[in-house]
């Protein structure tokens, strides 16, 4: 689906699309009723502390792994398939090895890491494109706003798996081409999103003066327009992460996905699907957790975002 | 309404070709199917002949015109890999995805309407929570992997059923179906099911949506009062209600179920037509994928058209936007 995309002009707002600091720097209160708010809600919290630790493994995989599993000096293939707990010749495999006698759980880590730089790479990236476009439909209204609405329309009517498929199939393998078959699934969900808020905010006073004080059209989109529209957008952004990451792992698996190059944790659930019928579970199933607790996680964050940053629930 | 329906048309038969072209130009554009469909003990007479036979030679405006005009004669190109018509090569594996599709719709039905009304009959019990909590699962947790789980469970650690292929088959009207026989059901139970759950969780939640909302109207309250039985009351009048939108969003769910067909039917190497695209995808066999993306994507566009002309039969709301804009 080649959609017209304009070059997103630049953005100035200091716009931290990933972390929750956006709500309100500026001011001290709102920030920290934020904060109150979303710590109420024990669960929430507890898949927040998992997601950053996620996290944290996923940046400092070089320094925590027991080995690199993808340096042939440091594996032994005479450590293939070993269940967990076993101790090797070097080091101890907690979750086991898999048939090449990598670890499993330095495996994970890597994993992790790739998975989740696809996962927030495509969407940061669908979030500034899919923003950008659906502030522009909202603003200029019209037929500009009829067109993009209607691709974004078609494109929503497919499931997002199909469009994959054919862009995979298009593109071809490879990290960057994966995170353009990711952006094209999602930018439709931004733009709507923020279309919706933003047809609402333009009608607001605030708009109306800043017109009235004849700024450039870039300058109230940008300026006034965008911040007031983020709360929605980094909610859908939080569960669309679990979104991609999802999406990136089933096309791995099905091997249309990342090459064997970058292992994701799809991939390495691919890899020990072969082993697990002979019994060999663990070298899917591990992985297959680690990919779990990821989603549930950033899920759970989402959730709670969504309660706090919905004005229609503020008591 | 003619207008509306004759504008819409047009619009998917606009669209239609635009996909054709976009999935043609980019298949068509990557790798080089000579190197892998050619021997490479071949000499170069061979390889040119053979390049020759499959019209790899001409320009790709030509290729495409050529292969959009025997699309339009129900010819989308013969498998490379096969040597058999694409498209029959499809409609050979169609019963099998129709089968677990049409499977996991009566499970999620079955399954999910039940469920859904027990947890909107009972919203604060435990068993309510229960399966409001599994819905949200069924929704964020990936199909590929709960497949690989029912399969560790079922297959590996339990051995009840089998984990891969379709079993026995038997032939209804001349279609090979599983279902019929004890082996064949042994084998559609589980991709089935890991099939159906994203549905069932979609079921459930409307079901139970429904159930809350009919459970308050005027008419319950009546056959109750005239002292109708509680389970007459639950199983005929507030059923019968929330049927409704349950069947609408799984008739338009079906397409959806197809698609996602691939990666159950890769988990238990079903053999339908999404096991065959990703095999074509590995094998580069051109004129299969595009076969498959080009019969699914119209598939959806016939849905959504009948989808919108019928919305806008049930709601003049929609067609008169419509025409607006």
């Amino acid at each position: 689906m080649s959609s017209p995309v304009p070059a997103p002009a630049p953005i100035p707002t200091p716009t931290d699309v990933e972390g929750e600091t956006v709500v309100g720097e500026q001011a001290e209160s709102p920030w920290r009723r934020f904060l109150s708010d979303f710590f109420e809600s024990r669960i929430a919290v507890a898949g927040l502390v998992v997601f950053v630790f996620l996290i944290l493994a996923a940046l400092f995989a070089p320094y925590v792994t027991p080995q690199n599993p993808y340096d042939l000096m440091q594996i032994s293939i005479m450590d293939g398939r070993l269940p967990p707990g076993t101790q090797g010749e070097m080091i101890h495999y907690w979750l086991g090895t898999d048939d090449q006698g990598r670890d499993m759980l330095s495996g994970i880590f890597y994993g992790l890491r790739t998975s989740l730089g696809v996962g927030a790479a495509s969407t940061v990236i669908a979030l500034f494109i899919g923003g950008a476009i659906g502030l522009i439909a909202a603003y200029f209204g019209g037929r500009v706003d009829a067109m993009i609405m209607r691709v974004a329309d078609l494109q929503l009517s497919f499931p997002a798996i199909l469009i994959a498929l054919i862009l995979v199939s298009i593109l071809g393998q490879g990290v960057e081409k994966i995170i353009i078959a990711l952006v094209a699934v999602q930018w439709a969900y931004y733009a709507r999103t923020i279309r919706g808020t933003a047809l609402v905010e333009r009608r607001k006073e605030y708009v109306e003066a800043a017109t009235c004080l004849a700024l450039s059209h870039r300058r109230i989109v940008f300026r006034h327009l965008l911040p007031n529209c983020t709360p929605p957008l980094i909610v859908v952004g939080t569960v669309q992460v679990a979104h991609a990451i999802s999406l990136e792992a089933t096309l791995s698996f099905l091997g249309i996905g990342l090459p064997i190059t970058e292992p994701s944790l799809g991939l390495l659930i691919k890899n020990g699907f072969d082993y697990m019928l002979s019994g060999d579970y663990w070298i899917s199933f591990y992985p297959g957790v680690a990919l779990l607790i990821t989603i549930v996680s950033i899920n759970l964050v989402g959730d709670q975002l969504r309660d706090v940053l919905n004005p229609r629930l503020k008591r | 309404m003619l207008v509306f329906t004759i504008r819409r048309l047009m619009q998917s038969v606009i669209v239609l070709f635009v996909m054709s072209l976009i999935v043609f130009i980019g298949i068509y554009a990557v790798g080089n199917p000579v190197d892998i469909l050619i021997n490479p003990e071949a000499d170069i007479a061979e390889q040119e002949a053979t390049i020759r036979r499959l019209g790899l030679d001409r320009p790709l405006w030509s290729q495409y015109f050529s292969f959009l005009n025997s699309a339009l004669y129900g010819d989308l190109g013969t498998s490379f890999v096969h040597n058999e018509p694409a498209l029959e090569l499809i409609f050979e594996r169609l019963p099998a995805t129709l089968e677990i599709a049409v499977g996991a719709v009566g499970l999620a039905i079955v399954i999910g309407i039940p469920a859904g009304m027990v947890a909107g009959l009972r919203p604060d019990s435990l068993i309510g929570k229960t399966i409001m909590s599994g819905s949200i699962l069924g929704f964020s947790l990936p199909t590929f992997w709960v497949g690989l789980m029912l399969i560790m469970l079922f297959a590996v650690m339990l051995g009840w059923l089998p984990a891969s292929g379709r079993g026995d088959t038997v032939d209804l009207f001349g279609v090979p179906v599983s279902f019929l026989t004890w082996d064949g059901l042994t084998h559609i139970l589980l991709p089935a099911f890991n099939l159906a759950l994203f549905k069932m969780s979609l079921v459930i939640r409307l079901s139970r949506a429904g159930t809350r909302e009919v459970m308050l109207q005027d008419y319950v309250k009546f056959s109750r009062a005239k002292g109708l039985s509680e389970s007459r009351v639950i199983l005929v009048h507030v059923l019968k209600n929330i049927l409704i939108p349950v069947v609408t969003v799984l008739g338009l769910e079906l397409g959806n179920v197809i698609a996602f067909a691939v990666v159950t039917e890769t988990v238990f190497a079903w053999p339908g037509i999404g096991k065959l695209l990703i095999d074509s995808i590995g094998l580069l066999d051109r004129p299969v994928v595009v076969a498959y993306l080009l019969l699914t994507v119209t598939m959806f566009i016939l849905i959504n058209f009948v989808v919108d002309v019928l919305y806008s039969v049930l709601d003049p709301r929609v067609r008169l936007g419509d025409m607006k804009s």
